[in-house]
């Protein structure tokens, strides 16, 4: 069950490089992808057992996939936007599409594995492998500037990952049986002062995939940058990767170095929220905008996490989910007011309400969703996190409480420009939204009304991995 | 014992058997079999059959891991010919003579591989260069291969001395030639032993090109025909790197603390100047020549403290790197403009080309998924079991990060920009032997074990 899941979206990627045709191609990624989203709900509601098979038997690495709830609610998240990135698109003039589909699939491979893998070993193989088709998609696809960029992004991420891979060396040096599986790693025994060493090796890598303050200079030019599809996957899932990494690794395996890191790292954190934010406010460019938006909500979560209080975590869990599902939603409409409008600055934009108002409302359900007001699945979350910052230390919950005022501010700031006013010249442009982009909205739509006002079943979904970080 | 009285005998073979097969083709098919026939013979000795049983008097030593040292060689050979054979015949006007050389360089390998005598390791080490400065200069109409020719000759026999006055050292403070010596316990003698020893550590630095001995290998490398720098910069420094083990790990006790300080002196040295060198290199074939430097700095970690992983990573390391280096210097061999802008849009004129020369640089560069990946996971792994503080290997992955940078321009040149880069005759044999050599690289990145596991059965 675990395996196919991974093996579903990778055979349909080998396959794809031999189909020339788009929509032939694109259709088999569809198809596809909805067994893979099929199969998902499936263990996201039922479970599945593990998959454990001997990998490399000279280091003891095992093929080890376990799905828990921190597992789950990460899958289904990257087996929902994948199909959507790919209805979003579909109508999209790309060349050589098939091959734009094939890396996409690698790349949720990858991603599939890193939320599933629970060997050391081959959480970073599969954390290489969402990278590598990445850097090929933006060098090859995106903008002007994509091979400086994209190249940027990828040294930067490449470097964290190296880092990572000398403290998983590390640990595996010194546990005590030598394998790489995760409870074996958190049984190892160490001084304060190793435990601080893995741990700033493994949050450098996490820090950079966030991206966390003072990192994450990489992010806006890259998502500028990317084709808006792959910009959806990494703002909508990869970034997950971090926040993942650190609830997967770093919180249980160097519980003694995270507790006293914890200050600066919730500090270095709300300081790249209210950071963000301003930045946002400021922005004309709607990638931009939407990227330093990205930031901010990111670098909440993160606080939550450091702050280490079951009622933030609890919200943080919640928040993967929504956050990917606002951002994706986001994205399309930016995508679509740029494919034909052809201008991504804001001050261009403006009446969409008179020209597109079905679009329109779209937009503002999204850009509430953004601002986590009620009713919205991100209310939920964010309500949750601050809670727990709350409980942390409130001063840092009042500072980092001032980030939903600016929220709000940049948030509506960006739908006024874009949705009203009187219609520019570059709006009159904007037809009809295609069916199956139209369709997808309003799914999106769906989602955050439905967690926003039952957010239950998530909450069940993540309950073990709750217990497991706070009952002991 | 086998590998180096069949090696010798197949390099007269093949100097005689230009005079009775004149035909090119015919010869490197010659070449081809007497590396399998080498092989085998070299195999068959750990069944217990012998070409001839010699008692060495304890000059040699034939531990299964020597042999399969030799294996790694001799296939890696076989790959080699079988890639290069038709640009080795373009070269002067007889091939013949080169696959002598090349048996004569895998004799001389096979004695490093066994020697348990210094002497014998001066042995080894001329018979593996004087053939290897030949090749250099053989393309005599080129002026620059001749005078890298000339200065390969002059440094390589400077660093002879050196090795020779580091071997008389030991004897005066031993009175034996012998790797393994009891401990003279006197303090004049143990500092004439240690002096010996560091001797020795730079003459086979120099061997294996790590900075601070580096400064004739870019020379060197360029100015050599490609398809010997292919050879040079792969199997014989493979064969340097075997030798070089041999000695210190099982004298580096002698050196104390010391051996740590030194040896992380010269890794750090060869990762900075190789990988900050390369970056800045606009031909691709020098840039080949640095990044080969900053991979000696990876294998050097090696030689940290004896361990299994040091023992299997070497092995690993060398056959990989060497691999993806035959496979990217074929590819330049084809290129007509050998700078980085001559790789420019080749993923559209020649996909194939572009994806297997990506594959070698993904390896080369240490991408999960590729051999070159678990090639730098066992090093690391190495000197950390070896106890080498945790800064040492950040060090070394920040250059690897940097490394990254030069080998990916590349593949941006590939994939990324637009261009139509010159290439010489590339037959569809020659992209499906390159692709062979990927495949391997790839299978090698997710079951490195294939390649370790006849270590032991």
């Amino acid at each position: 069950m675990l395996l196919s899941i991974i093996l579903i979206p990778f055979i349909t990627a080998l396959i794809l490089l031999f189909i020339k045709d788009a929509k032939k191609a694109n259709t088999i990624a569809l198809v596809t992808n909805a067994a893979t989203l099929a199969v998902s709900i499936w263990i996201a509601m039922k479970g599945a057992s593990d998959f454990n098979q001997a990998w490399i038997p000279a280091l003891n690495s095992r093929f080890l996939l376990h799905a828990d709830g921190l597992a789950k609610i990460l899958v289904l998240l990257t087996a929902i936007s994948f199909p959507v990135i790919l209805m979003s698109s579909a109508s999209n003039q790309i060349a050589q599409k098939n091959k734009f589909i094939s890396l996409l699939l690698f790349t949720q491979a990858g991603l599939l594995g890193v939320f599933l893998a629970g060997d050391a070993l081959l959480f970073y193989f599969f954390w290489e492998l969402a990278l590598i088709p990445v850097y090929f998609l933006c060098s090859i696809w995106g903008g002007e500037r994509r091979i400086a960029v994209t190249f940027k992004f990828f040294i930067y991420t490449f470097l964290g990952s190296l880092m990572m891979l000398a403290g998983i060396i590390f640990l595996y040096t010194h546990s005590a049986e030598p394998n790489f599986l995760i409870q074996n790693f958190a049984h190892a025994t160490l001084t304060s002062a190793q435990q601080m060493t893995a741990f700033v090796l493994f949050l450098i890598a996490f820090a950079i995939k966030m991206p966390i303050f003072p990192l994450h200079t990489w992010q806006p030019d890259a998502y500028e940058q990317s084709p808006t599809p792959v910009t959806m996957v990494m703002s909508a899932v990869m970034v997950k990767m971090g926040l993942y990494g650190v609830i997967r690794w770093l919180l249980p395996l160097f519980p003694v170095a995270a507790k006293s890191a914890a200050v600066v790292v919730v500090d270095l954190s709300v300081i790249g929220v209210l950071y963000a934010s301003f930045i946002a406010i400021k922005q004309d460019d709607i990638k931009r905008f939407i990227a330093y938006s990205s930031i901010a909500h990111i670098g909440l979560m993160n606080a939550a996490l450091f702050a280490h209080q079951a009622i933030g975590v609890q919200g943080v869990l919640i928040q993967l989910f929504s956050h990917g599902v606002n951002v994706l939603g986001l994205w399309i409409v930016a995508d679509i007011i740029e494919q034909q409008t052809g201008t991504r600055s804001m001050l261009a934009m403006g009446g969409l309400a008179k020209k597109q108002p079905t679009l329109a409302i779209l937009l503002v359900v999204f850009a509430f969703a953004n601002i986590a007001l009620p009713l919205t699945n991100a209310f939920v979350g964010e309500f949750l996190i601050f809670n727990g910052l709350f409980q942390f230390n409130p001063w840092v919950a009042a500072f980092a409480g001032v980030s939903v005022i600016l929220s709000a501010i940049y948030t509506l700031n960006m739908v006024q420009k874009v949705a009203y006013g009187e219609v520019s010249e570059a709006t009159q442009k904007m037809n009809q939204v295609n069916k199956p982009a139209q369709l997808v909205l309003i799914i999106l739509v769906i989602i955050v009304f439905v967690n926003g006002v039952y957010p239950q079943p998530l909450f069940d979904i993540t309950a073990d991995t709750l217990q497991q970080m706070f009952v002991k | 014992m086998n590998a180096i009285i069949v090696s010798a005998l197949l390099g007269v073979i093949m100097m005689f058997a230009s005079w009775v097969f004149k035909g090119e083709k015919i010869q490197k098919n010659i070449a081809l079999i007497g590396l399998i026939i080498l092989l085998l013979a070299n195999v068959s000795q750990l069944n217990g059959w012998y070409v001839l049983e010699l008692d060495t008097k304890g000059m040699l030593a034939f531990s299964r891991y020597g042999i399969y040292a030799n294996t790694i060689l001799f296939a890696l050979t076989f790959l080699y010919v079988w890639v290069n054979g038709d640009e080795i015949s373009k070269i002067g006007n007889h091939a013949a003579d080169f696959y002598a050389l090349f048996f004569f360089i895998l004799c001389g390998a096979s004695v490093l591989t066994s020697f348990d005598n210094l002497l014998m390791l001066f042995i080894g080490i001329e018979m593996l260069s004087i053939p290897l400065y030949i090749l250099t200069s053989s393309d005599k109409s080129s002026l620059i291969s001749n005078e890298a020719g000339l200065k390969y000759f002059l440094m390589g026999a400077f660093s002879t001395g050196i090795l020779l006055l580091g071997i008389t050292f030991i004897y005066g403070a031993t009175g034996s030639f012998h790797l393994t010596v009891p401990e003279t316990g006197f303090k004049y003698e143990m500092l004439m032993r240690s002096g010996g020893l560091i001797l020795i550590f730079v003459a086979m630095n120099f061997k294996v090109s790590a900075a601070p001995f580096h400064f004739w290998t870019p020379d060197v490398y360029d100015g050599a025909p490609t398809v010997f720098t292919s050879f040079m910069a792969t199997i014989a420094k493979a064969a340097g790197f075997f030798a070089f083990m041999s000695v210190f790990q099982i004298q580096y006790q002698a050196l104390g603390y010391s051996w740590t300080l030194l040896l992380s002196f010269v890794i750090i040295c060869t990762l900075l100047i190789g990988n900050v060198t390369a970056v800045f290199q606009r031909s691709v074939k020098r840039m080949l020549a640095y990044s080969s430097i900053a991979q000696a700095g990876f294998m050097l970690f090696a030689l940290y403290k004896p361990s299994t992983f040091a023992n299997e990573g070497i092995l690993l390391y060398a056959f990989v790197y060497s691999v993806a280096s035959i496979g990217m210097f074929a590819v330049l061999i084809k290129m007509k403009d050998n700078s980085i802008e001559g790789f420019n849009g080749l993923a559209k004129t020649n996909p194939l080309l572009a994806f297997v020369t990506s594959i070698f640089l993904f390896s080369l560069a240490g991408i999960p998924l590729t051999g070159g990946f678990f090639a730098k996971y066992y090093m690391i792994n190495a000197i950390l079991v070896a106890g080498a503080g945790l800064w040492l290997v950040i060090v070394a992955l920040v250059f690897a990060a940097i490394s990254v940078y030069y080998y990916f321009k590349i593949i941006q040149a590939m994939y990324f920009l637009s261009g139509d880069p010159a290439l010489g005759e590339v037959k569809n044999t020659y992209q499906y032997k390159l692709l062979f050599l990927a495949i391997l690289l790839l299978i090698l990145g997710v079951f490195p074990n294939l390649l370790l596991n006849y270590l032991y059965f």
